[in-house]
């Protein structure tokens, strides 16, 4: 018998560790990476030719109820055809009873990987796009609830993609989950589609508190979140993680990593952390206002929808006011000044020349 | 889908070591032992400290009194892994070897089978040293080797057999070649080097990998004694969840 070195043994196991995609009709070239919930494999798509990104769900559900769930919950995602949201090309069940969804392959560099390397007016732009794919999954009654810098990809053509929907919500009287086009949707409750209660399952659960569960990443999640209040979970919830993005792109750390003088409990959310300006004073009062009100505890004190917050990071990219910042008389005109530079330069240009030709005339 | 790619009714060999059946327990304590010999021998020469000779007979020894004494009969798959229990077995029959030297030759004077002890040294002799042998690693470690080594070895008959010498040679070249994962050939450059479409060398690795962890899982399947055991042993050593 070949005697194996333990490098041989290795890569072995990682290819028996391999998705059987069996008679579908992918091919999995190799692991792309992992979560809590499931692997993201680089697979072959032989129909077409093309390579796509294929996520298969960790753990298998012999009764068949979760993956009748995440199919629904796949077939929902795929609905929300916006260039910022990573299309689902398929979904099926693999042999073993996992769940696989196949996504666009997206090249280019996850959100967090950007941060050191692009000017912040770049990384707000990237910022409102992502804005607006939420906004989009919003107005079609979906919440993403894990909204994080690594579940969004910037692409190599500019694009921005926000990624992995596995735990995302339908909400009640959402669109998506009235669609004619979904089979069977209108018999299926919200509940039904609400993941919360299978993600203990995938070992993604981060921790729990009162009766409910917690899913998400604690470092971009909101209180009610946090506190496993799944009822109270909306489109706000999400407004707080883009808070909490801004706040990463801001201050290049998550909110978590800056509890002012307290100790974060990795599975807690940050509930004080430092404004962004006290980490970084060049920052833009208006900007960390945007911010802050993203991330305010209470729901209500938040923007409305992700639409309104893209709508705020816009204004504040064209040098227009922001609803989350009053200014003072000196800001407004110093903002004016600095929107309107190129004019008050031709003025005092022409204002210039003015004094020039009265001072030779008058000599 | 198919649902053939899984040994779900293959016998264990843990269970028949006490069949009444005398072939049957001949081919399981020899499916047991191409299984746990390597790591057994391992195990007395680094864990007991034992020259080579001393663990030949030590290993041999053991398999024999395993059979003439039933101790896989007293397996209680509810109480711990085959393999620990196994080890268990193994570190009382060293022991009581120790103590009565002399029977050492009784037990190594029954020679069960043909086993590659000079391998063994060789790969002892190569391997870095491990860093514990008490607990339960270091055998874990030599066992999964062990598992993908038979594997293998099924693997490579099974391939040529079916007349896929392109699906090995690809297998082999791709998964088992030492490159780390930056110098790693690309399927395009494998594509090139055999002379087939990268589509194809996608699809004979796919095949490749299919067979490969089917062969595994029948391994493991025979080395377990129940299905949970069997989803548990694939998980912990392949993170595979079988069906």
């Amino acid at each position: 018998m070949r005697w194996l070195p333990d490098s041989a043994v290795e890569r072995l196991r990682e290819d028996a560790d391999l998705p059987d995609l069996g008679d579908s009709k992918y091919a999995v070239i190799g692991k792309l990476g992992s979560g809590g919930m499931g692997t993201v494999y680089l697979a072959q798509d032989a129909e077409l030719g093309r390579k796509v990104a294929v996520k298969v769900m960790n753990i298998a559900d012999p009764s068949g109820a979760l993956a009748s769930r995440m199919m629904r919950e796949a077939q929902i995602i795929a609905l929300l055809e916006h260039p910022g949201i990573v299309p689902i090309h398929d979904v099926g069940i693999l042999d073993d009873g996992r769940v696989f969804y196949a996504m666009k392959l997206v090249h280019g560099r996850c959100l967090d990987e950007s941060v050191d390397s692009a000017s912040l007016a770049d990384l707000l732009r990237i910022f409102q796009k992502v804005c607006e794919a939420v906004a989009f999954a919003h107005s079609h009654g979906v919440i993403h609830r894990d909204l994080k810098p690594e579940n969004i990809m910037v692409g190599s053509f500019g694009e921005v993609l926000v990624m992995d929907w596995g735990v995302a919500k339908v909400l009640t009287g959402g669109r998506a989950e009235k669609d004619p086009a979904l089979p069977g949707m209108s018999d299926v409750s919200p509940e039904d589609i609400e993941l919360g209660d299978t993600l203990q399952l995938f070992g993604s659960v981060q921790g729990e508190t009162g009766g409910g569960t917690i899913i998400g990443t604690p470092a971009y999640m909101p209180p009610e979140q946090a506190k496993g209040r799944t009822e109270l979970l909306d489109e706000r919830s999400d407004v707080y993680a883009l808070g909490a993005i801004l706040y990463f792109l801001l201050t290049g750390r998550p909110p978590s990593d800056a509890v002012d003088g307290s100790t974060t409990r990795a599975t807690v959310p940050a509930a004080h952390p430092n404004r962004p300006r006290q980490i970084r004073s060049k920052i833009p009062k208006s900007i960390e206002a945007v911010c802050l009100k993203a991330m305010s505890e209470k729901q209500a004190d938040r923007y409305s929808g992700a639409e309104e917050m893209a709508r705020d990071v816009l204004n504040f990219l064209d040098g227009s006011p922001v609803s989350a910042y009053r200014e003072n008389f000196v800001e407004t005109a110093g903002r004016w000044l600095a929107k309107n530079r190129f004019l008050v330069l031709l003025i005092l240009a022409y204002l210039l020349m003015r004094v020039l030709v009265l001072f030779f005339l008058r000599r | 889908m198919r649902s053939d790619r899984f040994p779900v009714t293959r016998l264990s060999a843990i269970v028949g070591t006490t069949s009444p059946n005398q072939e049957e327990r001949t081919r399981a304590f020899e499916a047991l032992i191409a299984a746990y010999w390597m790591p057994v021998y391992k195990y007395v020469r680094i864990k007991w400290n034992k020259p080579g000779e001393d663990a030949r007979d030590l290993t041999q020894g053991f398999f024999a009194a395993a059979m003439e004494k039933d101790f896989f009969e007293r397996y209680d798959p509810a109480k711990a892994k085959f393999r620990t229990f196994l080890r268990t077995c193994l570190d009382g029959f060293v022991a009581n070897e120790h103590k009565a030297a002399g029977r050492i030759k009784r037990g190594g004077d029954a020679t069960i089978l043909s086993l590659d002890f000079d391998g063994a040294e060789e790969q002892l002799r190569v391997a870095s040293p491990p860093r514990d042998v008490a607990g339960d690693d270091y055998f874990e470690k030599e066992f999964a080797r062990s598992v993908f080594s038979l594997a293998l070895e099924s693997f490579r008959t099974t391939m040529l057999s079916a007349g896929k010498e392109i699906h090995l040679q690809l297998f082999e070249r791709y998964i088992l070649n030492d490159e780390d994962e930056s110098t790693k050939s690309s399927y395009k450059v494998l594509a090139t080097e055999f002379g087939i479409s990268t589509s194809d060398v996608t699809n004979y690795l796919a095949f490749g990998r299919r067979e490969f962890r089917r062969i595994v899982l029948e391994k493991l399947r025979e080395l377990t004694t129940s299905d949970d055991e069997f989803r548990r042993e694939a998980r912990a050593l392949l993170g595979v969840t079988p069906p």
